[in-house]
């Protein structure tokens, strides 16, 4: 409940998980995460495959035990929640990493159906509109394209309106059109007051809808920050470059605008193929998770 | 407020039985094979058990025991574990709903479909092959109460089962050969009677020679308990056995019902 009144829907302190397998012996899935949700936010973690992005969801979802540390979501530790687990599994929606049920039943058969789960649903129809399938309503579920089939992951995991959404890499084979038309809706969601965390490897997607995003290497926490200021991105040296004596020269400075007017008083004006460039949001990203 | 448990269940029944009727594979496999074996049995064995009394007479009375088998046990145990490799499972898990209105929502698939069968065999057995339905009030509740304690020990026990197979590949595998076996130990393929002892008594231990004991009581005249090789139909017994099963199921299945693979 402390949490609850401090304004936090998630709060995850040195979260350790590891399996062992016959092939690689024993590895550190989550290697010790700390983690704080805010209400009302959409929080992005982001991170190369087999990072451990999808242990830690899972944990926080109450599908697998932790090895150690401290994990609330909504106020309850997700392993710890007894008979009353109904009552915290009725403000949490979740949309998994991908499913294949329920092949035979359509689209609005489905989703009145789970509404029945729920105390305090929302209304079926106006959820098929909003995640856009209001034309595929009386379609089969086996009918549907990936992205259509995702959408309806979606409005599975919403219809219980809930105070929490997880999204574990929603958009994976979307086309760049239903990627943009899934975030419009999820941004919906957040400026409803829902919290959503998502899991991601996409940078553009993290970019474009989290608050805050967290970067996950090895099952470490590398860094947390807004899109923004990744990776010191917002105060990174630009890289200032012009063509002299016969080759492309290069510096780079805290302070481009100054480099530019002292090359330019150098030249007497126009300076030869000058360029001033900021790191993009992915060199930085690179750069972090070691691929640069 | 929470939604009603059982509500919830006969809702998720309604959604199985509409599932199950738009594969056209399973419904036709369900009501047609012991269809079919009635017909293969019929033909080959038209002599008679007694003056009256076919062989078909006896087979159906087996046909239909083991028709709760196969639609309660052999098809959850085979249906629960491909439903977990599909996510069904997990995604229901993620949900407030409770695990018991999942079961009654199989429950209730299990007993439409046992209806279905029960009708067709009896419907088909009476028009080709001379099939005799109980002729008593007595026969006809004994018959009701069979199937309905029948249909929910299969289905909790598929249930139960259902966490044996690793996944839905190898469930078929794992779970009909037990079920042919009982079936030819249980007395559905013979008469129970002729089968080596340590056959009969191996098969009492588990509900389907009881199960079609019972429905031989219900098929076959009154005289015919004596031919039993306890001399009596034993219903007292058969209704013991089964509420033990029932029970113990239920246990096994709280205990060991797994909503993933993890």
């Amino acid at each position: 409940m402390a949490n609850d009144l401090a304004g936090l829907a998630i709060s995850v302190r040195g979260l350790k998980k590891s399996y062992t397998s016959k092939a690689s012996g024993t590895k550190d899935a989550v290697a010790g995460i700390d983690l704080e949700v805010s209400r009302g936010e959409i929080f992005a973690i982001l991170g190369p495959n087999g990072a451990g992005k999808t242990t830690t969801v899972e944990i926080l979802e109450g599908y697998r035990n932790r090895d150690s540390g401290e994990v609330q979501v909504l106020g309850q530790d997700p392993a710890m929640l007894g008979n009353d687990s109904w009552a915290w599994r009725n403000r949490i929606g979740i949309v998994l990493q991908s499913t294949n049920d329920s092949q035979d039943l359509s689209v609005s058969e489905t989703v009145r159906h789970f509404a029945n789960y729920y105390s305090n649903p929302r209304n079926p129809e106006k959820v098929i509109h909003e995640v856009g399938l209001e034309e595929k309503e009386s379609a089969r579920i086996s009918t549907l394209s990936g992205g259509q089939r995702r959408r309806l992951d979606v409005a599975l995991g919403i219809i219980g309106n809930p105070e929490i959404l997880f999204l574990d890499e929603p958009t994976t084979g979307f086309d760049p059109e239903a990627r943009r038309a899934f975030w419009d809706l999820i941004r919906k969601l957040r400026d409803e007051g829902t919290t959503i965390l998502l899991t991601t490897h996409y940078l553009d997607e993290a970019e474009a809808l989290a608050d805050r995003v967290a970067v996950i290497v090895d099952g470490k926490i590398i860094e947390v920050s807004t899109p923004e200021n990744l990776g010191g991105r917002n105060t990174a040296k630009a890289r200032v470059s012009w063509y002299e004596n016969g080759t492309k020269q290069e510096i780079e400075s805290d302070f481009p605008a100054a480099e530019v007017a002292k090359l330019s008083a150098k030249f007497g004006g126009e300076v030869p193929e000058l360029t001033v460039i900021r790191p993009s949001l992915e060199d930085i990203y690179l750069k972090m998770i070691g691929q640069l | 407020m929470r939604p009603n448990i059982i509500k919830v269940g006969f809702l998720r029944g309604g959604l199985e039985i509409k599932q199950f009727m738009r594969q056209r594979e399973s419904v036709v496999f369900t009501l047609l094979f012991p269809v079919m074996l009635l017909f293969i049995f019929g033909s080959v064995f038209k002599g008679e058990l007694a003056p009256g009394v076919t062989f078909s007479q006896y087979f159906v009375a087996g046909m239909i025991a083991s028709g709760l088998v196969n639609t309660g046990f052999q098809q959850l145990a085979i249906m629960i574990p491909i439903e977990r490799d599909f996510g069904t499972l997990k995604r229901l898990r993620g949900t407030p709903v409770s695990p018991i209105s999942y079961f009654i929502g199989k429950a209730i698939l299990v007993f439409v479909a046992m209806i279905v069968q029960v009708a067709a065999l009896m419907g088909f057995g009476a028009a080709l092959f001379g099939l005799n339905l109980p002729d008593t009030a007595e026969k006809w509740l004994r018959f009701i109460w069979l199937v309905l304690l029948g249909s929910i020990c299969s289905t909790i026990l598929g249930i139960a089962f259902s966490a044996v197979p690793k996944n839905g590949r190898g469930a078929s595998a794992v779970v009909s050969p037990i079920v042919i076996i009982l079936q030819f130990f249980s007395g559905v393929f013979f008469v129970f009677s002729t089968l080596p002892q340590w056959m009969q008594q191996f098969a009492a231990l588990f509900p389907l020679k009881w199960l079609t004991q019972g429905m031989r009581s219900v098929f076959l005249p009154e005289s015919f308990a004596t031919q039993e090789v306890a001399k009596s139909w034993e219903i007292p017994q058969i209704a013991i056995i089964l509420l033990v099963w029932t029970v113990l199921g239920t246990i096994l299945a709280l205990k060991t019902f797994k909503w993933s693979d993890k």
